[in-house]
């Protein structure tokens, strides 16, 4: 059984100049251990989708609507507010870009790390204590008994991101989000978060969700991937699939634009013109004003989403073999 | 490379700041931001400066413009130690250096529409009076492609790559010889770094600019740069031509730094190996003895904390600041 089942998902937030579409008809389902990219450019609603699956949007001026919202039997959308807190970091944990804006700066690090222990999984202070020394070795945080009285501003960036990891992993959720996790860190602590984030999910078996701009990330850590633009899931499938048989015009202008670190330049080949307003409802495909490869039925109707050989999917009428590079 | 001289020429730079006193105990030691950089740079050409947080790139960056006073150390801009030149002297110098910022929004006015905001860069250094003033204002926002009506707007109603390609066009508005972007395509996404990317190379190319390119994003380096320095601490540990950087880097700091950045291809991505550093970057402030990187180092030696490496020569312009290359 899935773990998680999400269909037709929309976020839209209500504005003075009309409704903003931020997630639009969303849908996707993620196995127990699986590792799922979501990526895309600003904008696209990857970090929307993720919020609104922990039912972290503000409604009003938000509105989240879905035919399902399915998390081990659970529905997300009709469930009390106090099913939802259970599950949130206990069910469904949550990494952000910036640890120093999720952690309280004014809280130690020790009680921040046994607050979810104690509210989630009943330990008593001692044992809560215990615990979270173990977590903070867990995830390679040297002394980690003086630690535990430490603030959050006593830690580098790389320290306090482990620290949000041991946070997230302490109830042992089936499922991490990890939001631009690793974005604002130097390359260098990136490639130990990234370790460390895999390993530690690997052993205990958690599904993770990686919301990443960053392509290389993705193609290195998920099983599967799905492209997001304004909105929508445009491309989904397993990761070399859609990198290396990219069946969508945003995927292969996605690729074209990136350069990569281990090949001499080519000339990057640039998405034209900006992302769509997300307040007009395009009748045609959303990305056909920027599309390279357009065919003129594109002018015509909306596509639908096409399945591929492969578990592989997108919502694009062009056919894209002349661009596909295969595996080196 | 020609027997011309260098449009700059970095000898021993130093940028020291004064570290902030308590009001009782010791003051506290200067924080070494920049601490004996050398570099040449030829005109035209694109020299990358890499390297995590921290590390100095900017406040070399800064440093090169004159915008922070260096602590010691020349810098030779076609032919004249600006560094050695009382304020009033290095107006002529500003115009010809110009810089790009990596939050181009913030570094614009927000009260001056995008025609005022080019207008003020050729009126501070008394260029193109009178009547052909309009035309070239026209001519230059050509050159970045931003459509002459979007002269009337504000910077809050430009898009992210707009507001890009208006910071370089003020820049160019000066006909300055030496561009330092720094971090100029970092903020941006991915599709919209290509249009500016490939901006930057074609202005260089028409307009024979030299840059310096400082990013800690290896893949755009790669892609723009002739020669690249890898920075740790305040010090250039390694500097070569692209190809020798890319493909045959010697320094451990450097080998490290490139095997951490991803690739976006899954069988290559999966298949490499991977240093990964432990630790995080030392204080500048309290460096360690000897070789500043032996701390992460994953090939240190007892030796490596005895003596600051000077840099070694591997190959025509291929220098390496370690004892175990």
């Amino acid at each position: 059984m899935a773990l998680l089942t999400v269909r037709n998902l929309t976020t839209s937030f209500a504005t003075d100049q009309g409704t903003i579409r931020a997630v639009n008809g969303v849908s996707f389902t993620l196995e127990p251990g699986e590792v799922l990219g979501l990526v895309g450019e600003s904008g696209s609603g990857k970090s929307v989708t993720a919020l609104s699956l922990m039912r972290l949007v503000r409604e009003p001026p938000a509105k989240v609507e879905a035919e399902l919202l399915d998390f081990e039997g659970t529905d997300l959308l009709r469930a009390p507010a106090r099913t939802l807190r259970d599950i949130r970091g206990a069910g469904i944990a949550m990494i952000f870009q910036d640890p120093m804006r999720s952690l309280n700066p004014v809280l130690t690090i020790g009680r921040q790390l046994t607050e979810p222990l104690r509210r989630h999984m009943r330990m008593g202070a001692a044992a809560a204590r215990h615990r979270a020394i173990e977590l903070l070795e867990m995830v390679g945080i040297p002394m980690a008994e003086t630690r535990l009285g430490s603030y959050p501003h006593q830690f580098s960036g790389g320290m306090r991101q482990r620290v949000m990891i041991a946070i997230a992993l302490s109830c042992n959720p089936r499922l991490l989000i990890a939001d631009e996790a690793t974005t604002a860190l130097d390359v260098t602590i990136q490639a130990q978060i990234v370790e460390l984030v895999r390993r530690l999910t690997k052993n205990l078996g958690t599904a993770v969700i990686w919301i990443s701009h960053d392509l290389g990330l993705v193609a290195g850590l998920c099983d599967r991937v799905n492209v997001m633009y304004a909105g929508r899931i445009v491309e989904t499938g397993p990761v070399r699939e859609v990198f290396y048989r990219p069946a969508h015009g945003y995927t292969i202008g996605l690729i074209g634009c990136t350069p990569r670190v281990d090949q001499v330049g080519t000339p990057l080949t640039p998405i034209n013109g900006l992302p769509p307003n997300l307040m007009d409802e395009a009748p045609l495909c959303p990305f056909l004003p920027r599309c390279d490869v357009a065919i003129p039925a594109c002018r015509q109707t909306r596509p639908a989403l096409r399945n591929l050989p492969g578990g592989h999917a997108a919502v694009c009428l062009a056919d894209l073999t002349s661009h596909h590079r295969g595996a080196h | 490379m020609s027997s011309a001289a260098p449009l700059l020429s970095v000898e021993g730079l130093a940028v020291h700041f004064d570290a902030q006193r308590s009001a009782f105990g010791p003051a506290a030691a200067p924080v070494r931001a920049v601490d004996g950089v050398s570099f040449t740079l030829a005109r035209g050409r694109t020299l990358g400066l890499v390297g995590e947080s921290g590390c100095g790139k900017s406040t070399t960056g800064y440093a090169i413009l004159q915008l922070i006073r260096p602590t010691s150390g020349r810098i030779v801009f076609d032919g004249m130690d600006i560094a050695a030149l009382p304020a009033k002297e290095l107006r002529p110098f500003r115009r010809r250096m110009q810089i790009i910022f990596q939050d181009a929004a913030a570094s614009l006015n927000p009260r001056m529409p995008v025609g005022d905001l080019i207008t003020e860069a050729l009126e501070i250094h008394g260029l193109h009076r009178g009547a052909g003033r309009g035309r070239r204002i026209r001519q230059l926002l050509d050159l970045v492609g931003i459509a002459p009506h979007l002269a009337e707007r504000f910077p809050h109603e430009l898009s992210g790559g707009q507001a890009q390609r208006i910071a370089i066009c003020r820049a160019l508005a000066v006909e300055p010889e030496l561009i330092v972007c720094d971090e100029a395509v970092s903020a941006l996404d991915v599709s919209i770094q290509a249009q500016i990317v490939n901006l930057l190379q074609e202005l260089q190319r028409e307009l024979g600019l030299t840059y310096i390119f400082i990013s800690h994003d290896l893949s755009v380096v790669r892609h723009v740069s002739d020669e690249v320095a890898v920075m740790y601490l305040g010090r250039i540990v390694e500097k070569a031509s692209r190809q020798r950087i890319f493909d045959a880097a010697a320094h451990p700091y450097s080998r490290a730094l490139l095997s951490a950045v991803p690739i976006p291809d899954p069988d290559v991505e999966r298949a490499r190996e991977r240093v990964i550093l432990t630790g995080d970057l030392p204080s500048p402030a309290n460096p360690p003895s000897g070789c500043r990187f032996r701390t992460r180092c994953p090939e240190v030696i007892e030796a490596c904390a005895a003596k600051d490496p000077p840099p070694k020569l591997l190959a025509p312009g291929h220098y390496a600041a370690c004892i175990r290359v």
